[in-house]
C-alpha cells in the first residue's frame, strides 16, 4: 500500500512515439488494466494504442456506446479494484460531466485523458485548443475538486499519465491529463525507465470508506469482490455510505472534506517549472501545454535582445499553483498569459494577483507561434531595460 | 421472387446535392444522400449529427446540399429532428419532410436512446441511417453495426469483431412504427420507392441504407456499387419493409450467391479463414430463414 516501485511492462529504453501513444504507454506502466473508450479526434490514438498494448498485459478494453458509458464503466471498474482510464476530447468530455461529479462525490479514482481540440461544440476537430481548462474543474454541478495535469512534451505526457494514476489512487479523485492536440499528435523521443513508482490503494477492511479522523483526509478505499458489503452512492452519505440526504451536518462535513482533501494538500500535488526567474524579470510569461514551448522559445529570443523575460510553466492546472504564481509575479512589472482560449487561466491568475494581467489569447485552431509572443511582449509589455 | 425482376419507378432527374463535396471517391453515403434528396425533393430539412456526412458536406461552394442543414451534436439526431418538426408545427408549416440523417454509430450506438424515444412517441420524422458499418469519420473504429469477423481499428486482425451486427431493423419494428425499411445504394429504384412511400406516411419512419465505404472497408473506390449489390445478392443485406412492426415484405431478392463472393473483395475480411467464412454463410442462411418466417 502507498507508493512503491515496480518493474515496468515496457522494456526500458528510447522510443519514438506520438503523444497519444506515449500516454497509453504511461497508463500501462502505471498499472492501468481497464480502458473504456469511445472514438474521437484527436484522442482516438490513445485508445487504439492501448488496445494493442493490452494484449501483452491482459488488460480489458471495451469500446463503449458513448462517453457517458465510458466514464460510468470506469466508475464501476474502479470500485471493482481496477485502475481505469479513458481518453476523449471536447464533445465527449461534455457528455461525461454528470459522472465526473459523481466520481468526485463517491471518491472514485479514475484517469480521464482530454486531448483538447478547438471548441466550442465540434469546433475544429483536428486542431489544438485549450478551451476545457475551466470545464474540467467547474463543469459538473455542486462543489468539488479534481486534479488536472498539463504536459508539454511526449516524454511528459508519458510521465504525467503515470503520476495521474498515482494521484487518483492517493486522493481518490478523478484526475485529468489535460493535454492538447499539439502534444497528442506530436512525435518525439521518450525514455522509458526500468522502474516505475506506483501508488497502491489502501483498502483497510472494516474501516469506514468515506471518513477519516484526519481533518480533510483521504479515507481508505475497499473494493467490490473482497467480501465487504459496500454501499456507494452519489447522494449525501455518512462514513459508511448510508444515505443521509436530510441531514445538514453530514452534507456540510462531506462536501468540505471532498474539497479540503485536495485544497489542503495542494503543495503535495502542485508542480511547476520555471525559466529565467532568478533575476526578477520585468515580464513574467505564464504558460502551459503546447503553448509553453512557444513561450520558452520567445523568452530565449527576448533574453538575447536584452529584455528581462521569464517563464513560469504550469505542470499542474488544478489545484491551481497559487503560491508559486503569486511569488513568481511579485517583482514583475507585467504578467502575460499566452493560451489557446479567450483567457481562461489568465482570469484565474488575475483573481489571485489582484492586479491587471495581460491576456494573449488565440482561438484560431493553431498552435501559438513564438513570434506572436515575442512581438506582443516587444509592443505591449513594459520591457525597456 | 428469386432472381432479378423489373422494379417499377423512376429516379427523379432534379438534383438537390451539388458537386464540390469532400467525400472520398466511391463514398456510399454521398450516393445515398443524392438519391434521398431526389426522392424527397426541395421541401426537405436535413438534420445531421457528427460523422462523415456532416464533415464532407462541402468546401466548394461551401455546402453541397441544396436544402437546409442542421448539423447537430452526435447523440441528438432524432431529438433535434423532433424539435425541428415541433417548430414547424408551431408555425403551421406542414409541407416539409424532416429528414434525420445519421451514420450507423450515430444511430445504433450513441443516438439510440434519442431515436428510440422519438419512435416510441411516433414523432413525425423520417430517419435515414446510412450504414457503413463502422465509425468512419474518426478513422475506422467498430460500431454495433460492424459485422461479425470484420477488421476495424478497435477490432484488429488478430481479434476481429466477435459479435454479430445489431439487428436495428428488429429494434425499430419493436417500436411498432408505421414504416421501417432496409435499402441499398446498389438498388436505387427500390431505395427511392421506399423513401417516397415513407414520405407520404405520418409518424416515425426508419430507412437503413447500405452505404459502402472504400476507405474503411479496404476496397478499391470504383467497386462500391458492386460490393453493395453483392451484399444483397448474398443475402447479407436483405431488402425488406416492415409496416407497423408486423407486416414484413421482401422487396427484392436477386440472389442467392455465396457470401464468399462478397467478402473476398474487401480488405476488412482479408484475414478470415475458410471455417470462418463457412460460419458467416451459416449465420446468413439462418437469418434469412428467420426473415422468411416473419414474411409468412
Ligand atoms: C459526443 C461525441 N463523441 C464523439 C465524437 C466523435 N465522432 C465524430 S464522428 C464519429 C463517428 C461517426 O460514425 P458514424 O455515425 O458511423 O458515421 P460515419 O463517420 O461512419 O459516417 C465520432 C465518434 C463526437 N463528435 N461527439
Ligand atoms: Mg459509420
Amino acid at each position: 500500500m502507498g507508493y512503491r516501485k515496480i518493474r515496468g511492462v515496457t522494456p526500458p529504453g528510447q522510443y519514438f512515439l506520438q503523444g497519444d501513444e506515449a500516454c497509453a504507454e504511461g497508463a500501462v506502466a502505471a498499472g492501468c488494466r481497464f480502458f473504456a473508450g469511445y472514438p474521437i479526434t484527436p484522442a482516438s490514438e490513445v485508445m487504439e494504442h492501448i488496445v494493442r498494448r493490452f494484449k501483452d498485459c491482459d488488460g480489458v478494453f471495451v469500446q463503449m456506446e458513448d462517453e457517458i458509458g465510458s466514464i460510468a464503466a470506469m466508475i464501476g471498474a474502479s470500485w471493482a479494484g481496477a485502475k481505469p482510464m479513458t481518453s476523449t476530447s471536447g464533445p465527449g468530455l461534455s457528455l461525461m460531466m454528470e459522472n465526473i461529479g459523481y466520481a468526485a462525490m463517491t471518491e472514485t479514482p479514475l484517469v480521464i485523458v482530454d486531448i483538447q481540440r478547438a471548441g466550442p461544440s465540434t469546433g475544429q476537430a483536428t486542431r489544438p485548443g485549450s478551451g476545457d481548462m475551466l470545464q474540467v474543474k467547474y463543469g459538473s454541478h455542486g462543489d468539488y475538486e479534481i486534479i488536472a495535469l498539463s504536459p508539454w512534451s511526449v516524454q511528459e505526457i508519458y510521465d504525467m499519465t503515470i503520476r495521474a494514476f498515482n494521484l487518483a489512487e492517493r486522493f481518490r479523485v478523478p484526475v485529468f491529463v489535460l493535454s492538447d492536440e499539439g502534444v497528442g499528435h506530436l512525435r518525439e523521443n521518450v525514455t522509458v525507465e526500468q522502474e516505475v513508482t506506483v501508488f497502491e490503494r489502501d483498502k483497510a477492511p472494516g474501516q469506514p470508506p468515506f471518513h477519516t479522523d484526519e481533518p480533510g483526509g483521504v479515507p481508505p478505499m475497499p473494493c467490490f469482490g473482497d467480501g465487504e458489503k459496500l454501499l456507494v452512492t452519489g447522494s449525501t452519505h455518512d462514513p459508511f455510505g448510508y444515505r443521509k440526504t436530510q441531514v445538514s451536518e453530514v452534507h456540510e462535513r462531506l462536501v468540505s472534506r471532498l474539497v479540503g482533501k485536495i485544497r489542503n494538500r495542494a503543495d503535495e500535488i502542485v508542480d511547476t517549472d520555471s525559466y529565467f526567474l532568478d533575476d526578477g524579470p520585468d515580464v513574467l510569461l505564464v504558460a502551459y501545454g503546447i503553448t509553453a514551448r512557444a513561450a520558452l522559445s520567445a523568452a530565449k529570443v527576448l533574453r538575447d535582445e536584452g529584455q528581462k523575460v521569464g517563464l513560469l510553466r504550469l505542470r499542474t492546472i488544478w489545484p491551481f499553483p497559487e503560491r508559486v504564481v503569486v511569488e513568481s509575479a511579485q517583482k514583475c512589472k507585467e504578467v502575460v498569459v499566452p493560451e489557446l482560449n479567450q483567457g481562461q487561466i489568465c482570469r484565474e491568475i488575475e483573481r489571485l494577483l489582484d492586479r491587471d494581467v495581460i491576456s494573449l489569447p488565440q482561438t484560431n485552431g493553431e498552435t501559438m507561434k513564438p513570434t506572436k509572443i515575442i512581438e506582443f511582449v516587444r509592443e505591449r509589455a513594459v520591457t525597456q531595460p | 421472387m428469386v432472381g432479378y425482376q423489373k422494379i417499377e419507378g423512376r429516379i427523379p432527374e432534379q438534383e438537390w446535392l451539388s458537386c464540390g463535396h469532400l467525400a472520398c471517391p466511391g463514398c456510399g453515403e454521398k450516393l445515398a444522400m443524392r438519391l434521398a434528396l431526389k426522392a424527397l425533393g426541395k421541401r426537405t430539412i436535413l438534420v445531421v449529427p457528427a460523422g462523415c456526412s456532416a464533415v464532407v458536406d462541402g468546401m466548394f461552394p461551401h455546402s453541397s446540399s441544396m436544402v437546409p442543414f442542421l448539423h447537430t451534436a452526435f447523440e441528438t439526431t432524432a431529438s433535434a429532428a423532433v424539435g425541428v418538426r415541433a417548430g414547424l408545427d408551431v408555425r403551421g408549416v406542414d409541407n416539409v419532410t424532416v429528414l434525420a440523417w445519421g451514420g450507423d454509430g450515430a444511430t445504433f450506438d450513441i443516438g439510440l436512446q434519442a431515436l428510440s424515444a422519438a419512435a416510441e412517441r411516433n414523432e413525425n420524422i423520417l430517419y435515414v441511417c446510412y450504414d457503413n458499418e463502422a465509425y468512419m469519420n474518426t478513422g475506422i473504429q467498430r460500431s454495433s453495426a460492424t459485422p461479425w469477423g470484420a477488421w476495424t481499428g478497435t477490432t484488429p486482425y488478430d481479434h476481429p469483431k466477435d459479435r454479430p451486427k445489431k439487428d436495428m431493423m428488429a429494434i425499430m419494428a419493436a417500436h411498432k412504427i408505421p414504416y421501417a425499411a432496409s435499402a441499398s445504394v446498389a438498388f436505387p429504384e427500390d431505395y427511392v420507392n421506399k423513401l417516397k412511400k415513407a414520405k407520404a406516411i405520418f409518424g416515425t419512419r426508419y430507412v437503413q441504407v447500405f452505404s459502402p465505404c472504400p476507405s474503411g472497408w479496404k476496397t478499391p473506390s470504383d467497386i462500391s456499387v458492386k460490393v453493395a449489390r453483392l451484399a444483397v445478392e448474398s443475402r447479407i443485406y436483405p431488402l425488406y419493409e416492415i409496416e407497423y412492426g408486423k407486416r414484413y415484405t421482401i422487396t427484392l431478392d436477386p440472389g442467392p450467391i455465396a457470401v464468399k463472393e462478397y467478402l473476398k473483395l474487401q480488405g476488412r475480411f482479408r484475414h478470415l479463414t475458410q471455417a470462418e467464412i463457412d460460419q458467416i454463410q451459416h449465420n446468413v442462411d439462418e437469418t434469412w430463414e428467420e426473415l422468411l418466417e416473419k414474411v409468412r
